[in-house]
């Protein structure tokens, strides 16, 4: 496929995507980057025709079960212990949904 | 200095078995090299001399009360700062995680411990283990030590400057697209990444998990062998971890005749774009193996001339998915959470103050490739990739016992020199990464030095899955006649810290 043309508006929509707030003087430069890479690895959908299968791990992947008896895990102190804030040995986060609702 | 650090592996475990040195008196032979060299080196962002003094104590007295100790017991080790120690600061080289402390010990942590492995610290590492230079950990640059000026490789670059500086003779390496390996060649070191699921990734900071694996690294192939007979085996936290009884790897290290052995040159990975030094030393390094009675033979894996560019779309895709956890709630770094803002404003103030450049990039470029509209022709064709890479290997191994190519296409480059150019950076890892995509073992050992530039230069040996014993072997009996060449080990030609 041709290279996809890449700008600084479509980098603000995947950031936003990403959560990350990229300043708006970065915009640019990450779209003149990202075209570039693209444009380098455009070139795999010419390769493989419908017939080939697409591989998502080097090994088949089966279902991993242990028997359901309790083991031993981290505290809730453990757990805790690098949060960046913590209520009544809890995750205190910032708000989830906005006042009005 | 102490003439311990220079020792192997090997011979320091052995001397600390018979009581000719304490396991401390090693452990405080390499805190005092790293506390000499470190500071123009940069290999360690955390020494952990506390933690490495008890745990050297605690096999002296092992000893003292007759307990047989473990093949590497007492022998001292640098840590990737991507695996996680309990109660030590894990960075992964982010700011993201600065300042946190790991409330559990991943497997391979836990294996090296229960060894007597003397854990001297953590690893300088680029930033989430993305990028082939170390310049893009957050804490600054490793620099290589045959030359301050350069690159020691990446993402390992810790790794591997700990071992050539002599801070330490093992190190714990991880290999996504070759930064096991491409270290291992810029400084003269050996690195191994196993068969895909042959180490536990229980506690490993993921970058991209269907190609991450962890892997040991070494001066020497026995070393090697040993470190890697400690940290494989059958993980139950692991749900890729592979069930098959661990290959006898060092028995392998010491074959010396490789009569019978067919290796493979891979056809595309070399020539054009390669340094005339490095295809020059490969080439007699050929050479030698022909004259160790194998027979080589050209072998074509056409399809590994995409490796590179499907590379770049999967490792993206599954990054920017594993890195998502990181969002200020439970761990690590928060930012701009100023009691008024929403979670999504603090997950996005925090992720762009915690992750670097090159993060950020990769983030992007995933979330793109998987995105609607253009997930089939992006993320979707690369798997199809995949799949031919597989082949071409299953057809290469269907010849030949082994593949071997240069490592990497230079040698070490300047620090700087790639910084601003995202692809000639991805570059040096074009030979490394086919063996990601398969899930395949590769080693890198040092065969000389660059006639043009007079820094170390690596082959790459490559074995089928589940057959690592077979690099060992190729690698332990090349290394012998390489030696005998040379009359003493590659590192005695580094220039003295």
């Amino acid at each position: 496929m041709s290279t996809p043309e890449i700008t600084p508006a479509d980098v603000a929509h995947l950031a936003r995507l990403a959560r990350i707030d990229i300043p708006e003087d970065r915009l640019a430069y990450y779209a003149d980057q990202l075209e570039v890479i693209l444009g380098s690895v455009a070139k795999v959908s010419e390769v493989a025709g419908d017939d080939v299968p697409a591989t998502s791990h080097p090994q088949p992947l089966t279902n991993v079960f242990r028997e359901d008896v309790r083991t031993p895990s981290l505290t809730a102190e453990q757990a805790l212990s690098g949060a960046p804030s913590v209520e009544d040995s809890r995750f205190r986060v910032p708000r989830i949904l906005d006042e009005e609702s | 200095m102490s003439e311990l650090i220079t020792r192997t592996a090997a011979e320091l475990a052995s001397a600390i078995s018979t009581g000719e040195v304490s396991a401390v008196e090693v452990a405080q032979a390499h805190l005092e090299r790293i506390a000499a060299v470190d500071g123009a080196v940069h290999a360690f962002l955390h020494v952990d001399s506390e933690g490495a003094l008890a745990a050297a104590a605690k096999v002296d007295a092992q000893r003292a009360a007759g307990e047989k100790l473990g093949p590497l017991a007492g022998v001292p080790l640098g840590l990737k700062d991507v695996m996680c120690m309990e109660g030590i600061p894990t960075t992964c080289g982010s700011k993201m995680l600065e300042g946190w402390r790991p409330p559990y010990d991943a497997t391979v942590t836990k294996r090296l411990k229960a060894a007597g492995i003397v854990i001297l610290g953590k690893t300088n590492m680029d930033e989430f283990a993305m990028g082939s230079s170390t310049e893009h950990s957050a804490y600054g640059p490793t620099h290589n030590p045959w030359d301050l000026e350069r690159i020691p490789g990446g993402s390992g670059g810790g790794s591997s400057a700990c071992l050539a500086a002599f801070e330490a003779p093992l190190a714990i390496g991880t290999d996504t697209g070759g930064s096991i390996r491409q270290p291992a060649a810029v400084t003269g070191t050996v690195g191994v990444k196993p068969t895909y699921g042959a180490v536990s990734r229980y506690g490993l900071i993921a970058l991209a998990s269907s190609l991450d694996q962890a892997g040991p690294c070494a001066r020497n192939v026995l070393d090697t062998a040993l470190l890697h007979s400690v940290i494989a085996g059958h993980d139950p936290h692991d749900s890729t971890s592979l069930t098959d009884a661990v290959p006898d790897v060092v028995a392998a290290a010491a074959t010396r005749d490789l009569t019978g052995m067919r290796i493979g040159v891979v056809k595309e990975l070399g020539g054009e774009g390669y340094q005339v030094g490095v295809r020059q030393r490969f080439e007699e390094a050929l050479a030698v193996l022909t004259a160790l009675g194998a027979e080589i033979v050209e072998v074509s894996c056409p399809n590994f001339d995409y490796a590179l560019a499907a590379y770049y779309l999967i490792l993206p895709s599954e990054c920017s998915s594993n890195l998502a956890k990181f969002d200020g709630m439970r761990y690590g770094l928060r930012a701009g959470d100023d009691g008024n803002s929403s979670v999504e404003q603090v997950m996005g103030r925090t992720r762009a103050a915690g992750f670097g450049e090159e993060v950020t990039r990769r983030i992007i470029l995933g979330t793109y490739a998987l995105s609607a509209g253009y997930y089939d022709a992006f993320y979707g064709s690369a798997q199809k990739i995949r799949t031919l890479i597989q082949r071409d290997f299953a057809a290469a191994f269907a010849q030949v016992d082994v593949l071997v190519s240069p490592t990497a296409p230079t040698t070490a480059f300047k620090l700087g020199e790639k910084l601003d150019d995202p692809l000639a950076m991805y570059l040096n890892d074009i030979a490394t990464i086919p063996a990601n995509l398969a899930g395949t073992p590769g080693m890198s050992i040092p065969i000389g030095l660059a006639p043009e530039d007079n820094l170390p230069v690596g082959i790459q040996i490559m074995a089928p899955a589940r057959a690592d014993e077979r690099m060992y072997a190729v690698g332990g009996a090349l290394e012998a006649a390489l030696l005998a060449q040379w009359g003493a080990p590659i590192l005695s030609k580094a220039v003295a810290l």
